[in-house]
This record gives C-alpha cells, sequence and structure tokens, in this order.
C-alpha cells in the first residue's frame, strides 16, 4: 500500500480501524480531539458506532460494556480525562478484556496546559487505578510507529485478555507524517466464544464477567493467574530500540517524542567525535530492563531525557541496578528539551563534572 | 395435579444472600419471570451494580457483567450498541443509581438507550452498613444521619422517577412497590411493560421499586413494609410516569 500523508491523531482512527475496530466512546479534550472527530466520520461508514459519552468515567465503562460484549473496541483521551478512566480500567484489567486506551499526554498537575508532555508516565505503567494490575504501555516516537503499536496492540489485547495503552504526547498526536498500514506480526489469538457475555441461546450456561472475589482465597488466586499473565506478558513483549550501547562512553535514555531530540543531539556529538548510546523503550510496561545489562561497562554514566521532571528515570535507575551513575534532564509544561541542553549535560558527564 | 407455583428459568438454584425479609429477592423473582416470559431470557445480558445486589450476576441465570459502583448504565450502553439484537438490563440500587451514578442514568435515558433499568429504592446503603443515601427521607436515620436527614443540611431525597420522566429519550417511567401481593402483581406488569419497550426498539425504561431493608431500618420485616407503606409511598408516590404514546 502507498504511504499517506497523515496527522498522528486521525492516523490512529484509521489504523485502529484497519485494525478491526468499530466501536469507540470518548469524550473530547485537547490535543486528542481529531481523534474523536475522525471516528465520528469514518466509523458509521463502515458498519462501526461512534459514541460522544458524557464523560470519561462513563466512556471507558461503555468500552468495559463493548469488550464484555466481545468487540474490538477503544477510546482516547489526554491526561485529565485518563485520570477519570482509572477506575474502569482497574475493572477492565480485573476483569481480564481487552482494549485500547490511547492517552495523547499534556501538562498536569491538575488542568495543567494544553502543552505536549510525558508526565503520566508514572499513572500509565505504574497502576492509577487500585489494585495489583498490569497494562501494557506502549509509546510510539513517529506516526508510523504509532500505526503500527495501535494494530498490533489490539492483538496484544486480545491475545492476553489486557487492556494495553498507547502513550503518545501531543506533539505526535499533532505532527504530519506518511504512513504505511502494515499487517502486524502474525499472533495466535484465542477465540472469545467462551467467555462473552453476547446471550447463553438456551445452548450453554451463562457467562459472568466480573471483578469481584469475596473469598480471600478466590481473589488471591486471580491475583496470581493475573501475575502469571504478567510475566508472560514481560518475557514476550518488550520492545526497545537501541544504538551503540556496547560502545559508548555516554547512554541517554528517552522514549517518545522526546527520543527524536535525543538522537538529533547524538548525531551532532558524534561529529564531536563523542560515542553516545541511546536506549529507547517503546514498550514502557513491560520496561526494557535487560537492555541496560548490554551498556559498555566503562560507560560513564546514563543520562535520562524526558519531558516531566523524572518519572521513567526510576525504571532507569531500577534497570542499572547502581551500575552507573544515572543523570536527569527534564523540561516540563509544554517547554521542551533542546539538543543543545542535552548535548551540553551529556559532555559535562563525559568529562566528570556531573 | 394442576402445577400453580413454579420457580422460574430466569433464577439460578443458588441460594440468594438478602437477609430475612428484604425485598430485594421479590424483586428479582419478578425480573426474571419478567424475562422468561417474555421470551428473552436467553438473549439477555444483566448488569449488576455495586450494592446488596453485588451478586446478581450469581442468581439471574442469564449473561451477566458486573459494573463499578454506579456505572451500570454505561457499561449496559456498551454492550447495547454492540449487541443491538440483545436483550440489556441493569438492576441498580439507590445509592448507585441516584448518587455515585447519576450521570451515567441521566444520560443513558437522555440518549434513548434501548436498555431497561430496574430501580431498587429502599433509601439507604444498605451494602455498607446503612448510611444515608440520596433518597434517605427527611428525619430518617442513618449512620451518617445519627440525628435524621436534616434538609438544611443536605436537602430533601431526590426523586429519580419524576427528574427522569422529564428526558424525551426516557419512554416508560413507573414507580411500583412489592410489599402485599397486589402490589406485587403490580410491580410484574410494570418491569414487563418496562421490558416491552426496549423489546420493541422504543427506547430507555425504568422501573422504579420501593424496597425495604429490615437489618439497616433496625426493624422486623413486618415493620418494615408498614414504614415503607406510612412513610415512602407519601414521598414517593406509585404509578405510572410515563409509557410510549398510543399504549395503555
Ligand atoms: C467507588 C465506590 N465507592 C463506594 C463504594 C462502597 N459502596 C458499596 S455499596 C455502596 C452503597 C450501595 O447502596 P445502594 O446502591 O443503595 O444499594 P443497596 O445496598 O442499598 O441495595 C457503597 C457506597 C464502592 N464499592 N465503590
Ligand atoms: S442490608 Fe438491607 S438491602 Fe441489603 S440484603 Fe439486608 S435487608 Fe436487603
Ligand atoms: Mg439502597
Amino acid at each position: 500500500m502507498a504511504k499517506v500523508l497523515m496527522k498522528g491523531n486521525e492516523a490512529v482512527g484509521a489504523a485502529a480501524i484497519e485494525a478491526g475496530c468499530r466501536y469507540f466512546f470518548g469524550y473530547p479534550i485537547t490535543p486528542q480531539s481529531e481523534l474523536p472527530e475522525y471516528m465520528a466520520r469514518e466509523l458509521p461508514k463502515v458498519g462501526g458506532v461512534f459514541l460522544q459519552a458524557e464523560s470519561e468515567i462513563a466512556a471507558i465503562n461503555m468500552v468495559y460494556g463493548a469488550a464484555g460484549a466481545g468487540a474490538r473496541v477503544m477510546t482516547s483521551s489526554s491526561s485529565p480525562g485518563i485520570s477519570l478512566k482509572q477506575e474502569g480500567i482497574s475493572y477492565i484489567a480485573g476483569a481480564e478484556l481487552p482494549c485500547l486506551i490511547v492517552n495523547m499526554m499534556r501538562g498536569g498537575p491538575g488542568l495543567g496546559s494544553i502543552q505536549p508532555s510525558q508526565t503520566d508516565y508514572f499513572q500509565a505503567t505504574r497502576g492509577g487505578g487500585n489494585g495489583d494490575y498490569r497494562v501494557v504501555v506502549l509509546a510510539p516516537s513517529n506516526v508510523q510507529e504509532l500505526v503500527d503499536l495501535i494494530i498490533e496492540g489490539f492483538d496484544i489485547a486480545d491475545q492476553y485478555r489486557n487492556p494495553v495503552m498507547i502513550l503518545g504526547d501531543g506533539m505526535i498526536g499533532q505532527m504530519m507524517e506518511p504512513v504505511e498500514f502494515k499487517k502486524p506480526k502474525q499472533r495466535e489469538l484465542p477465540p472469545k466464544d467462551d467467555w462473552i457475555t453476547n446471550g447463553t441461546k438456551g445452548k450453554r450456561k451463562p457467562h459472568i464477567i466480573n471483578s469481584l472475589y469475596l473469598a480471600p482465597e478466590e481473589l488471591e488466586a486471580h491475583n496470581i493467574k493475573l501475575q502469571e499473565k504478567y510475566r508472560k506478558i514481560r518475557e514476550n513483549e518488550v520492545k526497545v530500540e537501541s544504538y551503540n550501547i556496547e560502545d559508548a562512553d555516554v547512554v541517554i535514555a528517552a522514549y517518545g517524542t522526546t527520543a527524536r531530540i535525543v538522537k538529533t543531539a547524538i548525531s551532532q556529538l558524534e561529529r564531536e567525535g563523542y560515542k553516545v548510546g541511546l536506549i529507547r523503550p517503546i514498550t514502557l510496561w513491560p520496561y526494557p530492563y535487560d537492555e541496560f545489562k548490554k551498556i559498555n561497562p566503562q560507560c560513564k554514566g546514563i543520562l535520562t531525557v524526558e519531558m516531566n521532571t523524572g518519572q521513567m528515570l526510576d525504571d532507569v535507575k531500577i534497570a542499572v541496578e547502581g551500575r552507573f551513575p544515572v543523570y536527569f534532564h527534564g523540561r516540563t509544561g509544554g517547554m521542551v528539551p533542546t539538543p543543545n541542553e542535552i548535548i551540553e549535560k551529556v559532555k559535562r558527564i563525559h568529562g566528570g563534572e556531573m | 395435579m394442576a402445577i400453580v407455583f413454579e420457580k422460574t428459568k430466569g433464577l439460578t438454584d443458588v441460594q440468594t444472600h438478602y437477609c430475612p425479609g428484604c425485598t430485594h429477592g421479590i424483586i428479582h423473582r419478578l425480573v426474571a419471570e419478567a424475562l422468561e416470559e417474555l421470551g428473552v431470557l436467553d438473549k439477555a445480558i444483566g448488569v449488576a451494580p455495586v450494592g446488596c445486589s453485588v451478586l446478581a450476576y450469581k442468581y439471574f441465570n442469564c449473561d451477566m457483567h458486573e459494573a463499578a459502583h454506579g456505572r451500570a448504565p454505561a457499561v449496559a450502553t456498551g454492550i447495547k450498541r454492540v449487541l443491538p439484537d440483545n436483550f440489556v438490563f441493569t438492576y441498580q440500587g439507590d445509592g448507585d443509581l441516584a448518587s455515585i451514578g447519576t450521570a451515567e442514568i441521566v444520560h443513558a435515558a437522555h440518549r434513548g438507550e434501548k436498555i431497561s433499568t430496574i430501580f431498587v429504592n429502599n433509601a439507604i446503603y444498605g451494602m455498607t452498613g446503612g448510611q444515608m443515601a440520596p433518597t434517605t427521607l427527611v428525619g430518617q436515620k442513618a449512620t451518617t444521619a445519627p440525628f435524621g436527614r436534616d434538609e438544611a443540611h443536605c436537602g430533601k431525597p431526590i426523586r429519580m422517577s419524576e427528574l427522569l420522566a422529564t428526558i424525551d429519550g426516557a419512554k416508560f417511567v413507573e414507580r411500583v412497590t412489592v410489599i402485599s401481593p397486589a402490589h406485587v402483581r403490580k410491580a410484574k406488569k410494570a418491569i414487563k411493560e418496562c421490558f416491552k419497550v426496549q423489546i420493541e426498539g422504543k427506547g430507555f425504561g425504568i422501573v422504579e421499586v420501593l424496597s425495604t431493608c429490615p437489618t439497616n431500618w433496625g426493624m422486623t420485616p413486618t415493620e418494615a413494609l408498614k414504614w415503607l407503606e406510612e412513610n415512602m409511598i407519601p414521598y414517593y408516590p406509585l404509578g405510572n410516569f410515563k409509557r410510549p404514546e398510543g399504549v395503555e
């Protein structure tokens, strides 16, 4: 298929439809409103349903119902709206239903701003809702990757019966880039007929979608089963891009659009003769901890760059296990780290000045 | 010998956990009978609430989906939009529907969502041990209104049927109770009529059932029935508020 030029938010919609998603429940919020607008236009053409809910709480609960009924379904929002969805996400994870949630992050806390940010890393990777549950978190750094991850995200959700979140930022939602719609890697997707609620038709026992287990033994068993599933996801689904880490004197860790700025900085540093590597996690959960084991043992330090005040930083420290000093550079509120800021930090780490 | 009463296929054989004298059980039976008699049990999907009827998913003999507190109408919306030919109902308490879930019920009704809601109003938070509900009567004691509900402090109880009847998308709204055999028969008739509104694709329907909570009201079951009749019915008048045009 030929490449088409698309804005990130609209590309999400096109990719979702390509992946067979026919149901979208959402509530407007900048900077992702082009997506519900696109779905309102395009879903009816393919026999799907777009519904604007009364709130993000209602939207995620509609997703919960639709997923229980067996549909490929999604919702999207931006930071404050994603906060409201946390209750529903916890229930969906607890009841083990597949769905896709898009968060085009904006500045926080509170109403924050409408500028791009990465301030929901903790919320996305550590839960946000109540209970011991995990959401697969995918972080694209360009529009093509956004499209690829949306399409594969639906499959991951179905394979593991688990919510999948696309964690983008306002920048990727707004930027225009050429994309093509490719088939994802072939996966064995389990059938849904043995658990969905679509009426017994008098032919089977009732199905129950539920996250309540009043008996402590039963809830513990359910949690153990969930953890076993999360272990499999950790084992099979880690995605990471890394560059030159076996040889680097300084390694930078960054994800999403921030990683693009980091790449610009690295090219400049290389021209000046510095050896700088990059670890770009594509799955934020499961996190590519093992990748950090491949780093040159003589490396002088790891620099984490984020559009927040240091959130993925925690995972980098966990990954590094004290082998290297870990430094941080971040901007917030819609302020974007510049290549020069990053170059300067790398030089100081290299020169032992930090 | 002629069979005069048989347990409906709409209920499972599980023994319910409801307190002695609690009318949740009667309401379950009526809903289940209506599902069976209207021939929709096999294609029904029920949405259970958070409240004393949280375990309703074990009792109704059809597919069931357990929602978060107050969100049942949104969950039902998601199900019905995917499966428009199935029968989808919610079963909710007054804390669930009239407090934490007011936005969800009002907007499901407002969209004319083709679902049916059974709203069990017992003027109290039963499950959590008798706290004040938005439906608790003025002067009625609750654990969080130890001196009785004070209107100056927290207003009067909310009348959901009256409120929902003002919404165009709500096509059937009726308030009933189950405190006597005659009331039970009327309640069943209302539930069946409400379900037919969905079956015929006419829009949203709700039946509010005034129900007892002897445990948290601190009464015997018979005292509770009497208290409901003397105190709740005057404030929450029984009757039909709305039915589709041309239907009696
Ligand atoms: C988000 C959330 N808040 C509070 C609760 C605690 N809670 C459980 S049931 C309930 C009240 C239920 O009352 P009602 O809907 O009137 O049902 P009843 O038990 O009276 O039938 C509350 C507050 C909860 N489970 N979830
Ligand atoms: S606490 Fe009240 S509402 Fe709940 S089962 Fe007991 S009597 Fe019924
Ligand atoms: Mg109640």
